[in-house]
């Protein structure tokens, strides 16, 4: 059972890791660089001069880019060895499990994950001003915690009270709210700030997808071959 | 009746060791997300840092 959760884990999080560093790389790591002009003070927003919204920002880091690719593929490990125990956790209770509803599963880790946290704490480049980072991990890791239970509340129960109860846990912390700066002391121009947002959504939401989908189609074929053995032992 | 209980045991069993390896899983899966997201080593930090940025992680 581990090994089978630990193999299929393995092999989903590396593809839809790769997958989401591959798109990270194109979409999310010009803005991020960009922003590391204003954050090193190379570029300044409104300084003396106007500057150009088109700098030159580099190509391929070898070194940089391939940690981002190593580093993603195992976040998204770390992410299908939470996803798949519920996934077949539910498998249990009676619920299908085939790659197509593996990418609402997806869709759903996107919202606890990377959303329900962003919704308050969004997606922040390099370069803007931020509370302490303590705080804000605490924070962080309570929200997801309580939206992953909300989920489940919501998925798994039929009575409005435990559906009320995820409305709860989904707005409390918004409404508690995510620690903030002081003051706005950041450098960086907010067009770069909220395309970096909208761009970091997107790609996490396209990588939460597939690897629900990759999840639920290993787990699947890994059973199937567990299995097939032993019809043909009797 | 003795032999519905015979049979029952086994799948008992085995449902515990599927419970014990689900925890043990999702255990695993916050140590790899701990590691690579929230871990304040510097070492660490620097190495993910793009991917902690993309992946709306807190960072610094």
């Amino acid at each position: 059972m581990i090994s089978r959760l630990i193999t299929s884990a393995l092999f989903a999080g590396a593809a839809a890791g790769l997958i989401a560093a591959l798109l990270q790389l194109v979409f999310v790591q010009p803005v991020l660089l960009h922003a590391e002009l204003y954050e090193s003070g190379q570029l300044i927003h409104f300084g003396a001069d106007s500057v150009s919204a088109h700098p030159e920002l580099g190509g391929l880091d070898l070194m940089r880019d391939g940690l981002s690719v190593v580093f993603s593929m195992l976040l998204y490990t770390g992410y299908a060895l939470i996803l798949l125990p519920l996934m077949s956790f539910a498998e249990q209770r009676g619920q299908s499990l085939d790659g197509r509803n593996g990418l609402i599963w997806g869709a759903i880790g996107f919202l606890v994950i990377q959303f329900a946290a962003g919704f308050s704490l969004a997606p922040e480049v390099p370069g803007v001003a931020a509370a302490d980072v303590g705080a804000r991990q605490l924070w962080w890791f309570g929200t997801v915690a309580s939206a992953g239970i909300a989920a489940a509340l919501i998925a798994f129960t039929r009575s409005w009270a435990t559906w009320v109860g995820a409305a709860v846990l989904l707005l409390a912390p918004h409404l508690i709210g995510a620690p903030e700066p002081d003051t706005f002391a950041g450098t960086v121009p907010p067009e770069i700030a909220a395309l970096f947002a909208a761009r970091a959504f997107g790609v996490a939401l396209v990588g939460w997808s597939l690897l629900g989908a990759f999840a639920a189609y290993f787990w699947r074929t890994s059973g199937v071959t567990v299995s097939a053995p032993q019809p043909s032992k009797a | 009746m003795n032999q519905n209980h015979t049979l029952a045991e086994p799948a008992i069993t085995s449902q515990t060791n599927g419970v014990a390896a689900l925890l043990l899983s999702v255990v695993f899966g916050f140590g790899v997300i701990f590691a690579v997201g929230l871990a304040q080593a510097d070492a660490l930090h620097d190495a993910a840092h793009d991917v902690r940025h993309a992946n709306g992680f807190p960072c610094h």
